[in-house]
């Protein structure tokens, strides 16, 4: 088991903690008329990281690479393998019902709302089971209630609502109770445009005024870009990447592209150190070069070269970055 | 919240209890809104399961006695099981939806509420319409006490609701430990079903048509016979076709709270296995 790091030097233990965290299911297979095969799937393996309060991380990863069973292993409904898992300082699977007051959880696959009951009826009801006070509860409302646009839709049954309401019903119920820290899986899977910047208005606005702690499981690398100064990247159980936005593009082995047009069509440039053409078209070449490195000294000795008429420069796109990251790990 | 070490023990069923009646209570305002509806439902429910003494009832036109027992006294046994199946399939009816919570996957999504699981799963889309049952069960019940023969004593009175508190708590840990058997095995609902209907359907009927060795198995097995059949051959002045003891007819409580602390043992072990597979 990996050592515990010392952390940063914060006043403040972080809210979040992971050392080690293990999770392996068994999973039974029917290979024949009677035989079973017993696999183990090591759907996490290993994860450490910290989560500081107020902090607000975007948590990526491709399909079953581990982002679901990390948020219920956080939220206590799952019971990690191994490892030590801490939220505001207690273990979640033993303190599932007691942590659950302090946390706000919203699974964009699934409502946690009643299916049958009008919205207001919904919120009523976890007011009460969070024995949340009335005056908190009617401005928490009252705000969830602008900043989600829910007003008209109150007295609407949760399951007469359109996939992107019934996402804003559910922040709203997740916000009620003042919690900590939220967690969303996915809560921008399927929504429109107009519905996603609600969303993400109400996360930016939570975590700037009330301080909430939020971790964001999402395939939309929008969300990260607009809301997450610092991206998780885990794959097969496994982090990958832990930083900034700018930095995944580095560490993905992304490649800037430098776009120049020469007078007249030119064999492809390959006198230029740091650089190698991926496509040329008449005049035109591209050239890749790592993203961690600067433009201008390519710029310079291609000038030097060539009879250079424009340039430009183009970013890689985070969406690439990612992908190639991905590919690059073998699969397990 | 004081943790004085007498409070301690009672702090999760209250917490449960609370739940329940939140969540229940919600239910019930809902379903109360369309009145008409729910009053349809619950006659239907009321009809639907007194068929099953119109044809207890159509026997009794050819036949004067069934195992030896009259009209009133197989009224009797269905008047008892019906209400502790009623009260008990009203309360907790919706604990064979656990398997289909486990497998779509909503069952996380009442672990993340600071409520006792099981009470939130038992009250969850709480149905009242099934008072329906409940009330065919009294009705019968009552209609029954009036025409047989009993010798009525402190005793025998007191054995009536105390057969009927039993009672209900023997399904209600049929209900539960169902319920924590549906965490391992998804579809499961209808072997539970088996003991629950199945077992009130049975015990509607005197033990005496039965053969022994199904007697012996609702006795000793899954132990549906402390429902009404051992009780209530007391309360009739009968031996028991098993011939056991006579304090095994006053025997139901310890059965019933037995059955209750094993369902509960179950249904934790059910959900620390899903905690810990994910299923």
């Amino acid at each position: 088991m990996p050592t515990t790091p010392a952390g940063p030097p914060a006043t403040e233990a972080p809210l979040i903690e992971l050392d080690g965290v293990e999770k392996v299911f068994h999973v039974r297979r029917r290979t024949g008329l009677l035989r079973r095969e017993r696999r183990e799937v090591r759907a996490v393996d290993g994860l450490t990281f910290r989560v500081p309060r107020g902090e607000m991380v975007g948590y990526i990863g491709p399909n079953g690479a581990g982002k679901s069973t990390t948020v219920k292993m956080l939220t206590g409904i799952l019971v990690p393998s191994a490892g030590r898992l801490r939220v505001a300082g207690t273990d979640p699977s033993r303190e599932r019902e007691r942590l659950a007051r302090r946390i706000g959880v919203v699974f964009g696959q699934r409502t946690t709302l009643w299916w049958d009951l009008p919205l207001r009826d919904s919120y009523g009801l976890v007011r009460r089971m969070y024995r949340i006070p009335e005056r908190r509860y009617r401005e928490n409302l009252e705000r969830c209630v602008e900043l989600l646009d829910l007003a008209a839709l109150l007295d609407v049954p949760v399951r007469q609502l359109s996939l992107g309401q019934r996402m804003r019903g559910d922040i709203a119920a997740a916000l009620l109770h003042d919690p900590e820290v939220l967690y969303l899986d996915e809560p921008t899977i399927g929504l429109d445009v107009v519905s996603k910047a609600k969303v993400r208005n109400v996360l930016r606005d939570v975590n700037a005024e009330r301080g909430t702690t939020v971790l964001l499981t999402t395939h939309d690398l929008t969300d990260i870009e607009q809301l997450c100064k610092r991206v998780m990247v885990i794959d097969h159980g496994r982090l990958v990447y832990d930083g900034g936005l700018d930095g995944l593009l580095t560490a993905g082995g992304g490649e800037r592209t430098l776009v120049v047009d020469l007078e007249r069509e030119f064999p492809p440039i390959e006198d230029v150190p740091g650089a190698r053409v991926v496509r040329v078209e008449g005049p035109r070449q591209w050239l890749a070069f790592a993203a961690g490195g600067s433009a201008a000294p390519l710029v310079a000795a291609v000038a030097e070269r060539y009879p250079l008429v424009d340039l430009s420069v183009r970013e890689p796109a985070i969406e690439d970055v990612i992908a190639r990251m991905y590919a690059d790990r073998p699969a397990a | 919240m004081a943790d004085h070490p007498l409070v301690r023990p009672l702090r999760r069923p209250a917490a449960g209890t609370r739940a329940y009646g939140l969540v229940a209570g919600m239910w019930i305002r809902s379903a109360l809104a369309y009145r008409a509806s729910f009053l349809m439902m619950a006659a239907g429910n009321f009809a639907a399961t007194a068929l099953d003494f119109v044809a207890i009832y159509l026997m009794f036109r050819h036949v004067d006695a069934l195992g030896g027992f009259t009209l009133p006294e197989v009224a009797l046994l269905y008047g008892t099981t019906s209400t502790s199946f009623g009260l008990t399939d009203l309360v907790l009816g919706n604990m064979d939806r656990v398997g289909r919570r486990v497998r779509d996957g909503t069952m996380d999504t009442l672990l993340v509420r600071p409520v006792p699981v099981l009470a939130h799963v038992a009250a969850d889309r709480f149905a009242l319409h099934r008072l329906g049952r409940l009330g065919q069960g009294l009705l019968l019940l009552v209609w029954s006490l009036s025409r047989v023969d009993v010798h009525w004593t402190p005793v025998t009175v007191l054995l009536v609701p105390l057969m009927l508190l039993s009672g209900s708590l023997i399904f209600a840990a049929v209900f539960v430990a169902g319920g924590a058997f549906q965490f391992r095995a998804g579809d499961a609902s209808e072997v539970q079903n088996a003991f629950t209907y199945g077992g009130t359907t049975l015990l509607q009927y005197p033990p005496t048509v039965f053969a022994q060795d199904l007697v012996r198995g609702v006795t000793f097995v899954v132990p549906l016979a402390f429902v009404n059949w051992l009780p209530a051959l007391r309360l009739l002045g009968r031996d028991d076709p098993l011939g056991l003891p006579g304090w095994a007819d006053f025997a139901s409580p310890a059965v019933a709270l037995a059955c209750c602390a094993l369902a509960g043992l179950a249904w934790r072990a059910g959900l620390r296995g899903y905690r810990s597979t994910g299923s």
